[in-house]
Parts: structure tokens; sequence; C-alpha cells
């Protein structure tokens, strides 16, 4: 810890702890100032709006953009909101994140209790799974779900998700059972105790954090997909991110802003309420994905 | 019994191998087979040699993409970088409400990158976002709308990039910081190094591992930048703030140009392929001196 540098430059120095301050919460600030832009303008009229400014508070609440963003907005030709979008991407990211986090806590035990020739290997290539720009898949796997019946379907978004999201999960899990003594996974053996007996009754009452960490990546990284959503599902099958982004292209009529707004916050809220519940986790997740992904 | 244990492990890894190699690295081969073919709305594969390459090179469109890629990346890049470190220093100076202001500034990580495109699309919007609101307050000159303007709009994606990531590359830095070893600042100061001096030459050097992971991810980042683009400014105003990605998804999806795209494709792989193999590199062999 940079502890002595700190005692020093505290002190008298009066004026540095004014500086440091007033910088740190100007920067609050601008962290903030697109939240409240995008709340107070999802409350005002479009009256409001004009007349007027960005910052200005609104002058009567209303809720009718929420409404509208919810239930009648239009979203290319089909104008009934972003629910059925929403319902959407619930629907496939809770079984792609059940099942990426289920396969990759199995994976991440084979690799670090049961070691055998080979698995680093494996890990290895595996793992260069993460880096890949996925535009490099976009085309084979729209054929690939076309042979398979399932283009365009909330089946196919699961599938995609699961396959490209193992690599990071199964990551999560082995660089946690690394650290868990081998020895565990060794007595039980030798008391008898087989491949899933020893997972079911020892490895997994341990992994409650990582499995926490892990669920949050994934629903964080899935919910918020565009790519997936916008190449392989169309017209009402759509994730909430690529109806959102309709939404918002939609130029028929006036451009209503305030709906606009509501639609982005609808679309955020879910993550948004996980980081808020969970941010300690979350910030784990992404040092841990991102350092090594 | 034994051996249908040992081979257990090899059993439940198997699934997730053979996806890794159908769907990482055969679908990988298959866009470089397509990328050397003529295909256009639909997949042919009778080789045709470096055309779809040719094309590409030959495309302005390809070109902006990747003048805009060096701008995007460097600026995105360097002030997340600079911002992030400078931030991550100011809050280990024992702030007060560390963790509400860390929270604060790491919450845009938690949106899409459609989410904060939309939000930043509203405001840099010159009619009535921010120009506006300067406007109002008596700058009637004043003018800010790069969001709209061929050539200054990949500088608004620069803008909503940097709101989106710099919180992250700053929780880095702050671990980093938290990391550093007493006993080197220690012996600095007693031969009376001053608390600029001991940050320019100790502890900002020792965040070199640090450095390097955030530059790669940053650069990961850069590379694979799609959706910001599409939601703020959908590659526009014409294809003046188009980014690789969104030349790969408008050539192949939208143009039915599948073999272009899948060449546009191949080459972003190789620019990540360009990144990763020097950082390979240098984690085994940091990896050997520890």
């Amino acid at each position: 810890m940079a502890e002595y540098v700190r005692s020093q430059s505290a002190g008298p120095q009066l004026i540095g702890r004014v500086i440091i301050y007033s910088l740190l919460i100007l920067v609050a600030v601008y962290y903030l100032m697109p939240l409240f832009v995008m709340v107070t303008t999802s409350l005002k009229t479009l009256d409001d709006i004009r007349s007027g400014n960005l910052i200005a508070l609104p002058k009567a609440l209303t809720l009718e953009p929420w409404i509208k963003a919810w239930g009648t907005a239009c979203t290319g030709v089909f104008c009934g909101g972003l629910k059925g979008n929403f319902m959407n991407s619930v629907t496939f990211v809770v079984p792609a994140v059940i099942i990426s986090t289920f396969i990759g806590a199995m994976n991440g035990y084979a690799l670090t209790m049961w070691r055998f020739r080979g698995s680093d290997v494996m890990f290895t290539a595996l793992l260069l799974g993460c880096f890949i720009p996925f535009q490099v898949v976009l085309l084979p796997m729209a054929q690939t779900l076309g042979y398979l019946g399932m283009a365009n379907s909330i089946a196919g978004l699961i599938f995609v998700h699961v396959v490209y999201g193992l690599a990071f999960t199964t990551l999560f899990f082995r660089n946690f059972y690394v650290t868990v003594p081998a020895e565990l996974a060794k007595a039980a053996r030798i008391d008898g105790a087989g491949f899933f007996t020893i997972f079911w009754r020892i490895i997994l009452p341990l992994s409650p954090p990582i499995i926490v960490v892990c669920v949050i990546w994934q629903f964080t990284q899935i919910w918020n997909d565009f790519l997936f959503g916008v190449v392989f599902s169309s017209g009402q099958r759509q994730p909430i991110t690529v109806a959102l982004n309709n939404l918002v292209n939609t130029s028929t009529g006036v451009k209503e802003y305030n709906v606009d707004m509501a639609a982005a916050i609808i679309a955020g809220l879910p993550t948004l309420l996980v980081y808020v519940v969970a941010g300690k986790y979350f910030l784990r997740g992404l040092t841990a994905g991102a350092i090594k992904g | 019994m034994d051996a249908v244990q040992s081979a257990l492990p090899k059993l439940v890894l198997s699934p997730t191998l053979l996806t890794a190699l159908v769907f990482v690295y055969g679908f990988i081969l298959w866009t470089g087979w397509l990328s050397f073919t003529e295909s256009r709305l639909l997949p042919r594969y009778e080789f045709a040699g470096l055309t779809q390459y040719i094309t590409l090179f030959e495309n302005d469109r390809w070109w902006t993409a990747l003048r805009n890629l060096g701008i995007f990346g460097s600026l995105f890049i360097g002030i997340c970088l600079g911002l992030g470190l400078l931030l991550a220093i100011l809050l280990d100076q024992r702030i007060r409400a560390e963790g509400f202001l860390r929270a604060i500034y790491l919450y845009p990580m938690a949106l899409s990158f459609i989410v904060t495109g939309t939000a930043w699309r509203w405001i840099l919007n010159p009619g009535l976002g921010f120009e506006h609101l300067v406007r109002s307050l008596g700058f009637q000159t004043f003018t800010f709308d790069w969001i709209v303007t061929p050539g200054m709009s990949i500088y608004a994606v620069v803008i909503a990039g940097v709101w989106q990531s710099t919180g992250f590359v700053m929780a880095l830095f702050l671990a980093g910081l938290r990391g550093v070893d007493d006993a080197i600042i220690k012996a600095a100061q007693v031969d009376g190094a001053g608390p600029v001096r001991i940050y320019t030459r100790i502890i900002v050097p020792s965040l070199r591992p640090v450095f390097f992971s955030a530059l790669i991810i940053l650069a990961h980042i850069a590379i694979k930048s799609f959706d910001l683009v599409m939601a703020l400014t959908g590659g526009g105003p014409g294809y003046s703030s188009d980014l690789p990605a969104t030349f790969m998804y408008t050539f192949a999806f939208n143009r039915n140009q599948i073999g272009l795209g899948a060449a546009s494709a191949m080459m972003m792989l190789f620019t990540v392929i360009a990144i990763i193999i020097p950082m390979m590199y240098s984690e085994t062999r940091r990896a050997g001196h520890g």
C-alpha cells in the first residue's frame, strides 16, 4: 500500500486535499450525468423536452413514455413496445446462464481435481476461445443454426450463448478450484468416493462464491449482448438490446426522446440492479474474466 | 470401475472440447474458406484465391473503418489508461466514501453498450442535447455537433466508450496500487524522495503488469466494438464512423457479400492475434521470472 506517500501528502496540505476531492467529485458528476439525464428525460413530456434543456428537471412528471416504451412503441413495423422482447431476453438468458455455469463448474472440477495428461493443453485450447472476435464465427453459425432448425429461435440463442460462454465459465471455476487443496478430493477418492460423488458432496458445497461471480458475469454478458441477438434473431424473437436499438432507429413521425430514454432504462435495469445488489461479486468477475479474457 | 472413474473426467470434458473444436476452430477455418470464395448471397465453396481480400483493400469504406479503428483505438485506450490511473491514484489517498465513489465510476460497466449508446446519442444530439444546453446558458455560438459531422463522429464514439470503460481500468489500477510493496516506498523516503518522485519513479513503474493487462483488454474491446457504434451513430453519417466490426456486419448480413464479410472477419481475427501473441509471450516470460 502506498501508505507512506499518503501520510506525507496529508498533513498540512489542505489545498491538496481540496483539489483531490474536487477532481473526484467532478468525475463522479460526469459519470452520473448520463443516468440523471436518462431518468429525467424519460419523465418529461415532449413539449417539456423542447422548451427546457438537457439537465432541467421535468416541469410535470409523466409516466406516459414508460407506458409507451413498455407496451406500444414501434420497433420497426411492429408496435407492441419492448415487453415481448424483455420476456424474450429473460427466457433465453436464464437457461443460458444456468447451463453454461453448470458445465463450467464440471469442467473446472475435472481440469483441476482429476488432472490427466493433456488437461493443460485442453485448457489452453479452450481459453483461446475467449479471445476470438465473434465476427469470425457468425457466418458459419448462421448456416449451422439453419441446418439444425434453430434459426431465429430462443433455442438457437441459448445454444450460441452457451457455446461461446463455456470458455469463460470453465476459466472461472478452474481458477477457483486450483486454490482448493487437491488432498480433499484425494482423501475422498481413497475412501471410495467417485467422480460425481466428490463433486456433489465436497466440491459444490465449497463453490457458492464462484458460482455467484460466474452467474453474475454470464447474466451481464448475455443480457447485454447485441451481436448474436441482431444476427441470429429477427422480428418479435429479438432480445431487448436489439429491440431497443430498433426502437431508437425507427424514424416514423416525431422523435420521442423521452420514450427512447425510458426504453434504454428498461433495457439496462436488470443488469444495473444486479450491480447495485452484488457489486462486489460483479467487480470480482470483471477482473477475473477480463484479465484472462 | 477404476477404468470408468479415470475415464470420467475426460468424458465430462469432451463435449466442451468438441464444441470448442467445431464452433471455434472449425468455424474459423470455415470463415477462412469462405473468404477465399466468390460467395455473395449464398455461400459457395469454389476456391477463388485472394479476390475478396483485394476487393476489401480496394474498398474506401474498409479503409475508413481501419482509420477509425486507429483513431478510436488509440484515443479510447490512451484516455482510459490515463484517466483510470489518475482516478486510482486519487482514490488511493485515504478518501472518505471511497467505496461510494468507486461504485459510481464503475456502474457503466454493468450497462449494455446499446444502452450507453442510446443515452449518449441523446446527450450529444445538437438540436436538444448538450449543445442546446450550453447555448441556453448564453453561449449562443457554441457548437458541439460531432455526432452528426462526418470526420468527427468517431470522436463522439470515443466519448461514450471512455465513459463506459474508464471505471474498470481504475479498478484494475487501484487493485495494483494496493499491492505495491511498502518496504520499497519506505526506503525511497529514507533516501529523501518526495511523493511525486515516488509515484513517477517507483509506484507507477511497478504497475507495469497492470498496464499491460489493461492495454490488452482495452485493445480487445476496441477491435470488437460494434454495439456502441450501432447505437450511437449507426456507423454514420454515411459510413464515416464505421469500424471493422460494423463493416463486417453490413457486408455479410445486409449487403449479401458473404465472401467480403468473411475476409473482413479474418482481418479482425489477425489483428487480435497480432495483439495476443506478444501478450502470451510476455506472460510466459513473467511466469519464468516468478
